[in-house]
């Protein structure tokens, strides 16, 4: 029997294997395909302190490997979470962790202070890497000062675990890792989406109603997978791998660079039991490699 | 509903001309209920530059053999791709997708159809005729080679068809059959889906005729059961998503 659990700096998974914001809804979508207290974790769809719309419609297209979106962080508000939806989640036999997403450092304090008074959530992803709204996001994930400080302020009301997710577009990762950790980080989580663009040649116009949007999907894997490796050697915190996971063969490589658990993202969309599917493969992978704890290949990679 | 994800088999590829198939694919067990309207996830194997699902519309349903038909316009390398299914294959679906056209508002019903949107409008009318109301289709195409699949419709009540070059039907689109040109239509409920503008043609027709109009939309899709939000239509509740929320929305719900 192998052991897959994870002590995720404090946060117990019984395998590594979580949802990436964003791709899972709130974990009911997935109910009627596979029981979703097979996983490690999900994290639910971005969330923010006021109800937001989202980007206009085009909102998606499909690339080589991968597909831009540029959804916006669409939902009903920190408030509604709380009231309507936690209520409907907060038993599922998993870590159901809230993604964190605001406009201004205020927003994003606010929000997690609402998330921390609600007991069965153990800990919230701040999203300061969101490439799909005009003000915060991304913006705070690409320069140490301002990502420090966001993550500063939210660890001085936010109690239980804090993962930080970090955005790809910028010069050099472990920096901002480094940076996030100095600032209170339980654990990092990366990659979110890499800044992309498509164009319909025919109507010579963009396929996003925002013109660039973010880059998900196989095609970003080499990508995620190095940016992992830096940031897992130049941080203590544990580290959440994700980009381009579509196997468990992808899952295993994320912890050989360095990552103690991984988000499967994008291939939800076109196999909603994958993630069940990678559970198991990582279980197959270290009964077959005579792997007795799943830890022993975390940073394990031979150079 | 309970959605599904299995591996179905081709059973039969009926190639209707050069952009339309009709695949015909057998459950491997006990087909669930599906309504009209709904829709199914298909995965496109063996297509290298395709990576996501392709949302198709359920064209048919027949409970007694366990199949469902899927009618299929060839637009790109993914359905092409489906195109090329040969019987014998496998094709893995998430299904059934969305909500459904619901019962008319009074007897007199329209079912119009453009282009490959006239593939939910058969189980449709299926359903309708179970229902005890005769369907009566009026069905749009460039040309007569467009219009496709005309024998099941007939089967199941009175078509009428339009052509843009007038090689069949009357000339021009379905908005100038004359079973619309008229002060006071014989239509209590209008049930569409093809190209948005004339969807977006037939409910101002509609509106002004106080008539009721089910369009069905068939917007961009990543998943096609609620996780991505990428499929949204503007609605008077702001963003809705076209893979649970529709793809069937009532016109006077949408902001066109």
């Amino acid at each position: 029997m192998v052991d897959l659990t994870i002590d995720l700096n404090g946060l117990q998974l019984k395998n590594p294997v979580m949802t990436a914001s964003g791709t899972f809804g709130y974990g009911e979508e997935f109910m009627d395909f596979f029981d979703i207290s097979r996983l490690g974790g999900v994290l639910v769809k971005g969330t923010t302190l006021e109800h937001r719309e989202g980007n206009a419609y085009p909102r998606m297209a499909e690339t080589p490997r991968g597909m831009l979106n540029a959804v916006g962080l669409q939902n009903k508000g920190v408030r509604y979470f709380a009231e309507h939806i936690y209520p409907r989640i907060k038993d599922y036999q998993t870590n159901m962790l809230v993604n964190v997403s605001g406009s201004t450092i205020e927003d994003y304090v606010q929000t997690a202070e609402v998330v921390n008074e609600l007991d069965k959530i153990p800990g919230i992803e701040l999203n300061i890497s969101c490439p799909n709204v005009k003000e915060g996001g991304m913006a705070f994930g690409t320069s140490c000062p301002s990502a420090m400080a966001v993550v500063e302020a939210v660890r001085k009301v936010y109690k239980k675990h804090l993962m930080v997710k970090l955005s790809p577009n910028v010069t050099n990762i472990a920096e901002i890792g480094a940076a996030v950790e100095g600032a209170g980080a339980d654990s990092i989580s990366l990659i979110n989406t890499l800044l992309g663009m498509a164009i319909d040649a025919k109507s010579r116009r963009p396929l996003l109603s925002t013109v660039t949007g973010g880059l998900s999907g196989a095609a970003v894997k080499p990508v995620a997978l190095r940016m992992v490796w830096q940031v897992a050697q130049a941080v203590k915190v544990p580290v959440v791998g994700m980009g381009g996971i579509m196997t468990a063969t992808d899952a295993i490589e994320f912890m050989l660079a360095g990552a103690s658990a991984i988000q499967v993202g994008t291939a939800n969309f076109i196999d909603p039991c994958v993630t069940a599917k990678i559970v198991d493969g990582l279980e197959n992978y270290c009964a077959e490699q005579g792997v007795e704890k799943i830890t022993d290949l975390v940073g394990a990679l031979e150079l | 509903m309970k959605k599904y994800i299995d591996d179905f088999k081709v059973v039969h590829n009926e190639r209707l001309n050069h952009e339309y198939v009709i695949l015909t694919l057998q459950h491997p067990g006990r087909l669930p209920a599906m309504l009209p309207g709904q829709f199914v996830e298909v995965r496109v194997d063996n297509a290298p530059h395709t990576f996501l699902r392709r949302p198709i519309s359920i064209h048919d349903v027949d409970e007694k053999t366990n199949t469902m038909k899927l009618l299929v316009q060839e637009v790109g390398e993914g359905t092409r791709r489906m195109g090329q299914l040969q019987a014998g294959d496998t094709c893995n679906l998430v299904y059934p997708l969305g909500n459904s056209f619901s019962l008319p508002k009074g007897k007199r019903v329209l079912l119009v159809g453009g282009g490959c949107g006239i593939a939910p409008l058969l189980l449709l009318g299926r359903y309708l005729k179970e229902q005890g109301i005769a369907p009566r289709f009026l069905l749009g195409a460039r040309s007569k080679d467009g219009l496709i699949a005309m024998e099941a419709f007939r089967s199941l009540g009175e078509v009428f068809t339009t052509t843009e070059d007038g090689s069949e039907g009357t000339k021009g689109f379905v908005i100038h059959h004359p079973v619309m040109r008229t002060d006071t239509p014989e239509i209590d409920q209008i049930y569409t889906c093809g190209p948005e503008p004339m969807m977006k043609v037939l409910a101002k027709y509609a509106a002004k005729h106080g008539i009721a109009c089910q369009v069905s939309l068939e917007n961009q899709m990543a998943c096609g059961f609620g996780a991505c939000l990428c499929c949204v239509a503007d609605t008077r509740d702001g963003h809705k998503c076209t893979c649970t929320d529709g793809p069937v929305f009532d016109s006077t719900y949408l902001k066109w």
